[in-house]
Formats: structure tokens, C-alpha cells, sequence
């Protein structure tokens, strides 16, 4: 009995930290935070989404502040940076200021759908898991708006990939996660690449430290508005990282 | 151990298998009828593994779920949600 009313209690104060980075997304910023209210409002978790712009040029952090005055901002908050400083280093720049004690990660260009985000929360709490990622290469998920080159090669990837390194996630690339922050925390710490390959390096850090991983089917629409930030230098890092990665872990 | 320690000690292990066979060093006379095939072995099983590598691609890559519905339920919602935060006040 004790234990029930404690289980409850922990479970009562658990909060979520949804880290969005933003570059540029002026369009897509206050989508994506009305998607998030609509989905997560319905649920009753306790959040906080936490806005990392890198001083976008087209003006989102004042969109953002604008999101802020309308939905309080002890749901919104703001951690801005001067410049461009890349992906990696803005989700450690919000985890620093998280409150939750667990965290998600996303991307703010309508590509994540917030509707996924309870399903991994609920997933979490059913199995304790120590991450839960989305996947868009099992049941169910899938991707839209992609050529016939663009799948041939995230698949061909993902075949090499699960080839050399035989993770316990199918989807390596995807960005879409939940994790305990302290988990979070110690992936980041033991992770040496930056750019697009860090989520990567992350899950396969957490399959050589035994972490648990939960899979959610994830729908991936490509970005409606704007444009995409990383160049046709891709393949290549993603080709070094493997190698690295099949080298030593 | 890392993952190319493991293939290393794998493959090998199987090409010292193989060489055995080659080098005649373990007699019997249905390893000497199939010497050819032996000999050849390495070469057929990549070539059959590359096969089944492409094969295995490709019909991922045809059978890639193509999110139709979602697209529409997320234009359906970029709407709401624009004229909503547009009645709110917000504009961007
Ligand atoms: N704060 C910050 N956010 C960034 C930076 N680069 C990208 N982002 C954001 O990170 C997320 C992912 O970037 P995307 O450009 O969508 O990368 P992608 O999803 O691999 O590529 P596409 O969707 O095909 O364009 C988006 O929400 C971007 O706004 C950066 O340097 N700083
Ligand atoms: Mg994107």
C-alpha cells in the first residue's frame, strides 16, 4: 500500500521539458506550440516547452515572445543565444535550464508531430524505459513528401547502419526523443560528435551503456515552410560517424 | 569489445576455416570432390549477400509508408491553428 501511494506520488510529479530548437521558423513556431498545447493540455502532464532560438535572422524570437505573452511563461520559456552555435550545443543550452525530470526533444519544423508525444510518455511509464525514440522505419510510422532517391538512401543507410552496428533502435538519424534527464545528461557527456550524426552517436552511446529503448511509430512530414538547413554534406559525415562509431563502441 | 574487434575475430575465424579446407590440411575425400566450390566459396557467398542486400533495400524503399493521411490531418490543423492564434491576437 505504501508503495502504491508513493508510486503515485512520484508519477504525480513528474514534468516534461520539451527542448525546441529553432533556426529560421518564424513560419512554423507558433504551429508547432499550438499543436503542442492542443495534445498535451488534453493529456495532464505537468511541461514546459523551452524555445532555443540562435538569433534567427527572419525574427522568431519575437514570435516566440509573442507565444510567451499569450500562453504564460511559466509553460513558455525563452533561452535565446546570440548566434548560431549548431544543434548539439542548444540542447545542452536548454537542458541547462530544464526544470523536468525528463526531457524531449524535437524539432520545431512541423516534421515532429506533438500528437506523438503522450504515446511516448505513456510508453515510458509502462516499461521504465531510459529513452523512448520515435521511428519512422517500423510499424505504422512513415515518411511524406520524400523522392524515390531520398528513401533509397535513408534506407540503404539505415541497412548499413543496423549492419555494423546492430543498435537497439531503427531509427538512428530521427530526432524525435524522450529521455530521462539524467540519462540525457550522461549520453551528452560521453558523446564526441556535433552536427545532424549527434542523435546517432546518442542512441548508440545508450545501447554501449545499457540503457533501456522504447520505440513509438512516428508520421514524418517533411518541412512545409522553409528551408532546410543542412547542406549535401550529409552522407558524408553520416559515413565518418559510422565508421567512428564502428571502430569504437 | 567493439564492433570491428567482432567482425575481425568473425571473418577470421571463417577464413581460417576456409584456408584449412584450401590448404589441405584436413583430408577427406568430400572435402577433395568439392575443392572447386570451396575454392570459389568466399566469392559466391558476398555475391549472395550483396544480392540479398539490394533485394532487401529496395523493397523497403518501395514499401516506405507514404504518410498520406497524416499530411492532411497536418494541413488541416496548420489552418486551425492560424486562424485560432489569429483571433488571439498573434500575428506573424
Ligand atoms: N537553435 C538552433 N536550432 C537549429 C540550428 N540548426 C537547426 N536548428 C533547428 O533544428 C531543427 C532541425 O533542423 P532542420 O533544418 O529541420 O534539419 P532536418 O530536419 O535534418 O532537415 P530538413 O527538415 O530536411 O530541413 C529545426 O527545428 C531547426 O530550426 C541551430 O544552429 N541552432
Ligand atoms: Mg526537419
Amino acid at each position: 500500500m505504501a508503495t502504491t501511494a508513493l508510486d503515485s506520488e512520484i508519477t504525480q510529479s513528474d514534468k516534461y521539458s520539451i527542448l525546441l530548437p529553432t533556426y529560421n521558423e518564424r513560419e512554423n513556431l507558433p504551429i508547432i506550440i499550438w499543436l503542442i498545447i492542443k495534445y498535451l493540455d488534453n493529456s495532464c502532464y505537468d511541461y514546459e516547452v523551452i524555445i532555443i532560438d540562435d538569433g534567427s535572422p527572419d525574427g522568431t524570437l519575437e514570435v516566440a515572445k509573442q507565444l510567451q505573452k499569450l500562453y504564460g511563461s511559466n509553460k513558455i520559456l525563452l533561452r535565446p543565444r546570440e548566434k548560431k552555435l549548431g544543434l548539439g550545443t542548444a540542447y545542452i543550452h536548454g537542458m541547462q535550464h530544464a526544470t523536468g525530470n525528463f526531457i524531449i526533444i524535437m524539432d520545431s519544423d512541423l516534421s515532429h508531430h506533438p500528437q506523438f508525444i503522450p504515446k511516448f510518455i505513456e510508453l515510458q511509464k509502462k516499461h521504465d524505459y531510459d529513452l523512448v525514440s520515435g521511428t519512422r522505419y517500423k510499424d505504422g510510422g512513415g515518411v511524406y513528401g520524400w523522392d524515390f532517391k531520398r528513401k533509397l538512401i535513408s534506407r540503404g543507410a539505415n541497412f548499413i547502419t543496423q549492419l555494423l552496428l546492430r543498435p537497439n533502435a531503427s531509427d538512428l538519424t530521427g530526432s524525435f526523443r524522450l529521455y530521462k534527464k539524467d540519462i540525457l545528461q550522461k549520453l551528452i557527456d560521453s558523446c564526441v560528435s556535433k552536427g545532424y550524426v549527434f542523435q546517432m552517436e546518442m542512441i548508440i552511446r545508450a545501447r554501449q551503456l545499457d540503457y533501456t529503448i522504447g520505440e513509438v511509430p512516428i508520421t514524418f512530414v517533411d518541412r512545409v515552410y522553409g528551408e532546410s538547413k543542412l547542406g549535401g554534406s550529409e552522407i558524408l559525415q553520416f559515413a565518418k560517424a559510422l565508421l567512428y562509431l564502428f571502430a569504437t563502441t | 569489445m567493439t564492433k570491428l574487434l567482432e567482425w575481425i575475430s568473425v571473418t577470421s575465424a571463417v577464413l581460417a576455416v576456409w584456408c584449412s579446407l584450401v590448404g589441405g590440411y584436413v583430408k577427406h575425400k568430400f572435402i577433395d570432390e568439392n575443392m572447386n566450390f570451396i575454392l570459389v566459396s568466399p566469392i559466391i557467398f558476398v555475391i549472395l549477400f550483396g544480392l540479398y542486400a539490394v533485394t532487401v533495400v529496395l523493397y523497403r524503399t518501395f514499401t516506405f509508408n507514404n504518410c498520406e493521411e497524416a499530411a492532411i490531418q497536418l494541413k488541416a490543423e496548420i489552418l486551425e491553428a492560424k486562424k485560432d492564434l489569429h483571433d488571439k491576437g498573434l500575428r506573424w
